[in-house]
């Protein structure tokens, strides 16, 4: 079995596992990181982004040892210890979630967002953004706007880029 | 108001483990020595199962065990049941056929479980489970319910010819004849109420756990009921006795009405940690879910509505039939008949109503509730009848709703239902001014300069929530009661635990219950914890479902409160030496009227539990009460949706422009949380009635069986809402909720395509209105119309 080394929310993980293992799978069953998510088998749904190098990946579509070496960031790892990131504090704030289940990984996916596109984004730009993030509570309208709240937080000093990036 | 009470909108409290990752589905937790499944399922729609080699699959690494349907009937264990007995016209009970948890003998939809792989890991469970070689005999299928009674069709189950389960009906069908007789104009649809895959983002999962020490079961589950999954596993399918099974439902990734029912897999888990000595994990893949949680709606229906010169409704006529799928799931025979029939009336008053619905097995995945459960497709056959019966008449739609709104309450409606209270002008005013219908006209004049069709759509629904008086619910032929209960624990410091028979999926109840407690005693809401999911702590509920956790729910809270309250004025009296008469307790602090004399409620619960101070005789130490609530009456939210849409004409796409929603729920506990319940059902309802289809070809195999096929509502398939309230008490509970969680659901199909068609200017289309049925129905009309002149 090949052994798979990488940064975890900035600790490092080692373990060796079957080629076939996921990235999700290896997070949740190896690390015990249950944050992430599967909601689906066809990389549709989201639950699962986490960050791989910075940038947003569906971690269901990912070998484990693709990661080999990598910086991953998961919904665990976002928070300054207590300290919630402005996008959490943001959800929180303008009720962008319910039942909780896609919740991390459209987390995830509104910080990568907001590293690429800044802090000032529009309702449009927020909803096409969103095509890889299935949520089947909020009809979006709150995501959208803890989403739009949370980029802004990010660019007044709230915005750390995550820590363990 | 206090900042955490009544009426508040409070941050949830269960947020901050779901943003951090902390929270725990099912499939979260981990036993030691844990096993996985994999199921085999069936390939075909309807087949004999001649024969299950598993030998090669039993040699494969890891594989603790393979099962078959032969062994699952040689335990001699029960089969799944539908636990709602409807009756036919002629009085012969619903034909229930046998489900067992493993299909033995014949497959009877895509999907149906024939064996199980139990092994050290799931892909290992995979890789045995393709060695299992099943032999079959397939038959002819029939998926489509207007076929499945047919001469000739396949029959599915011995115990019901024609594939009929039952012929059922409400109403009184001599009198309706009557008012169509002497009817101005008439106006007939016919429609199919498309069916619908739920969808909850946790996949259904299930981790059973067998204790030869005490010889009980623990099963973890994702389930919105786990006291009903318990009595139905423990009574109906003989596991074990209930006090011998433990069912945990703990965070749980939205239900939506699938999660109520007991499933196959979750019997086989049990079953399975049983004989194989070690814990017994399932989790679905979205495939799976496809093809086992149960689906919604699937209606054909056609119906009529009468009207008089004065634009009245004097009779409705509606013939009904509803596919049930393979087996007949938990509830799924109340969902077509008392959930659907007795909301026919909408929020008219219509003097003569007759209803028929014959209910049919097909060789598709079974159908039960799912948001809205009946509702959603009674309102449809009302509001596109009402809508339509306007156009037809020549009034505007807000004015034929005026002239027969019901306006005096309580009515009786002549479908059985008792409205009890409501002002459905006010709403319907209320939304029409947010709207800005009066400048509908304008808007559709610029649409139209830049090419584009607009159309305004209402649903003024209404819904009936919090099932309902026990005694009434039994007489319709329901096998549980459908009270719900709630223990207060106040520990010696003050705090309160609060024990609920509901459960949250994503309704927030660890909030707004704590907020009623927060209220009622004066504490902050961070004193109080819900406590919900574990039929080891809450002594029994019946879970969450039909909007009741705030109706039924709080309400028992309320009870327990008032007990609470009671006990704890008692010990007051004697620590503050009065009588219990002058004792009075505002905002957390027991005083005696017209002295200085006050005890904190910290104070006195730790009185309640020192018993220095009072007669333990008399009063018993400690302070917990628990309280069961049986409702009165349903109650009846209602209120008005306007969907405005804009099509182009040249792709058929269409786009929601805006949408109006104003809902009268009675008493509002957290306005935030209701907004977010209102969202998501009308995210749902545009859902059905522009995006989601769930299609079976003629040999029942599901063709929108992924996320790729089927059409899951997205961030910009949708619009902003705007979302109000007006508010009308419901007087038979005690804090005035009617319920919010499927309102949205029930309104948005009807709304979004009295607006499609209102742009289209022809009725001839049915949901989903996808790009391709909107240009289609377009052409068509295009067609007639050119043909006409």
């Amino acid at each position: 079995m090949p052994t798979v080394s990488m940064t975890v929310n900035g600790k490092p993980a080692k373990a060796d596992v079957d080629p076939r293992t996921l990235l999700v799978q290896f997070l949740r069953e190896h690390l015990r990181l249950t944050g992430t998510h599967v909601g689906c088998d066809t990389s549709q749904c989201g639950a699962c982004v986490v960050h791989v190098n910075g940038k947003a990946v569906k971690s269901c579509t990912m070998l484990a040892v693709s990661a080999d070496g990598a910086q991953v960031v998961t919904i665990e790892g976002l928070a300054d210890g207590q300290q919630l990131h402005p996008m959490q504090e943001a959800f929180r704030e303008h009720h962008g979630l319910q039942c909780g289940f896609c919740t991390p990984g459209m987390i995830m996916t509104a910080v990568d967002m907001v590293n690429r596109l800044g802090n000032s984004l529009d309702e449009k730009t927020i909803r096409h953004e969103l095509e890889g993030n299935i949520c089947r509570c909020t009809g979006y309208h709150n995501i959208v706007k803890a989403i739009g709240a949370g980029a802004q937080a990010m660019g007044k000093g709230g915005g750390m880029q995550h820590a363990a990036e | 108001m206090s900042a955490t009470g009544i009426g508040a909108a409070v941050r949830r409290k269960e947020d901050f483990r779901f943003i951090t990752g902390k929270g725990q589905y099912t499939d979260d937790v981990s036993r030691p020595g844990q096993t996985y499944t994999c199921f085999i399922r069936s390939p075909h729609a309807h087949a004999k199962i001649l024969s299950i080699d598993t030998a090669a699959a039993a040699a494969m690494p890891g594989v603790v065990a393979v099962l078959t349907g032969q062994d699952f009937a040689e335990s001699k264990l029960g089969g799944l049941i539908c636990g709602w007995t409807v009756l036919s016209k002629d009085g012969s009970p619903m034909k229930m056929a046998p489900h067992p948890a493993l299909a033995a003998g014949k497959a009877n939809h895509v999907g149906d479980p024939v064996a199980v792989v139990v092994a050290e890991s799931v892909a290992q469970a995979k890789d045995a489970a393709e060695k299992v070689v099943v032999n079959y005999e397939v038959l002819p299928a029939v998926t489509d319910p207007a076929k499945a009674a047919q001469k000739g069709a396949p029959q599915i189950h011995e115990v019901a010819p024609n594939n009929t389960i039952y012929n059922w009906h409400l109403g009184d069908p001599d009198a309706t004849a009557a008012a169509f007789k002497g009817a101005k104009h008439v106006t007939t649809l016919e429609f199919v109420n498309n069916r619908l895959v739920p969808n909850a983002m946790e996949p259904r999962a299930a981790l059973a756990e067998y204790d030869p020490g005490s010889d009980s079961f623990t099963l973890w589950n994702a389930t919105q009921n786990p006291h009903v999954a318990r009595l139905v596993i423990s009574a109906f399918i003989g596991m074990a006795p209930e006090h011998k099974l433990r069912v945990i439902a703990p965070d749980v990734g939205g239900g939506f009405g699938s999660k109520i029912f007991i499933y196959p897999e979750e019997v086989v888990c049990l079953w399975a940690s049983k004989k194989v000595g070690r814990p017994v994990k399932w989790t679905a893949e979205r495939s799976e879910s496809f093809i086992s949680d149960a689906h919604g709606r699937d209606h054909v229906t056609r119906a009529q509505m009468a009207f008089d010169d004065d634009g009245k409704i004097t009779g409705l006529k509606v013939h009904t039939i509803a596919n049930l799928g393979a087996y007949m799931s938990t509830f799924s025979s109340a969902v077509p008949t008392f959930l659907y029939a007795t909301l026919l009336s909408g929020q008219y008053a219509i003097p003569h109503i007759y209803c028929e619905v014959d209910a049919v097995y097909t060789n598709t995945v079974p159908v039960d509730a799912y948001r809205g459960a009946g509702r959603p497709e009674a309102t449809f056959v009302v509001e596109r009848l009402v809508e339509v019966g306007a156009r037809e008449l020549g009034l505007d739609p807000t004015e034929l709703r005026r002239r027969n709104f019901v306006k005096q309450f309580p009515y009786q409606t002549s479908v059985a239902s008792l409205y009890d209270a409501g002002d459905y002008d006010a709403s319907m005013q209320k939304a029409l001014q947010i709207h800005d219908y009066k400048g509908f006209g304008k808007r559709k004049r610029e649409s139209e300069r830049r090419g584009k069709l607009r159309g305004i759509g209402f649903a003024t629904y209404i819904e009936a929530c919090g099932v309902a008086p026990s005694s009434l619910v039994g007489q319709l032929g329901a096998g549980v009661g459908l009270w719900e209960s709630a223990e207060v624990r106040v520990n010696p410091t003050g705090s309160v635990e609060l024990l609920t028979g509901c459960h949250q999926h994503g309704q927030g109840h660890e909030t707004t219950f704590a907020q009623l407690v927060s209220e009622r005693l004066g504490i902050p809401i961070e004193n109080v914890t819900v406590v919900h999911g574990d039929t080891d702590k809450v002594q029994f509920g019946m879970g969450t479902y039909g909007s009741r956790s705030g109706a039924v729910g709080m309400s028992a809270v309320v009870k327990a409160l008032d007990k609470v309250e009671a006990k704890a004025k008692k010990i007051a009296a004697h620590v503050l030496e009065a009588a219990e008469g002058d004792i009075v307790f505002k905002d957390g602090k027991f005083s005696v009227a017209g002295t200085d004399k006050a005890i904190d409620w910290g104070s006195l619960a730790l009185q309640a539990y020192v018993a220095h101070k009072f007669p333990t005789g008399e009063i018993e130490p400690g302070l917990k009460e628990s309280a069961f609530y049986d409702p009165t009456n349903f109650t009846f939210p209602a209120g008005c949706h306007i969907c405005e849409i804009e099509i182009d004409p040249a792709t058929g796409v269409t786009e929601i422009a805006a949408w109006t929603a104003v809902d009268d729920f009675g008493t509002v506990i957290n306005p935030m949380i209701v907004e977010g319940q209102v969202h998501g059902g009308v995210a749902q309802g545009v859902g059905q009635a522009l995006l989601e289809h769930t299609v079976y070809d003629d040999k029942g195999q599901l063709v929108s069986g992924s996320y790729m096929d089927y059409a899951m509502p997205r961030a910009d398939d949708l619009p902003s809402l705007k979302v109000d309230t007006t508010v009308t008490k419901c007087p038979s509970n005690p804090l005035g909720i009617k319920g919010c969680g499927e309102a949205g659901a029930i309104a948005a199909p009807a709304a979004v395509m009295n607006a499609i068609t209102n742009a289209l200017g022809t009725e001839k289309i049915d949901m989903p209105a996808t790009p391709q049925n909107v240009w289609a129905a377009l052409q068509q009309a295009n067609t007639l119309r050119q043909a006409a002149e």
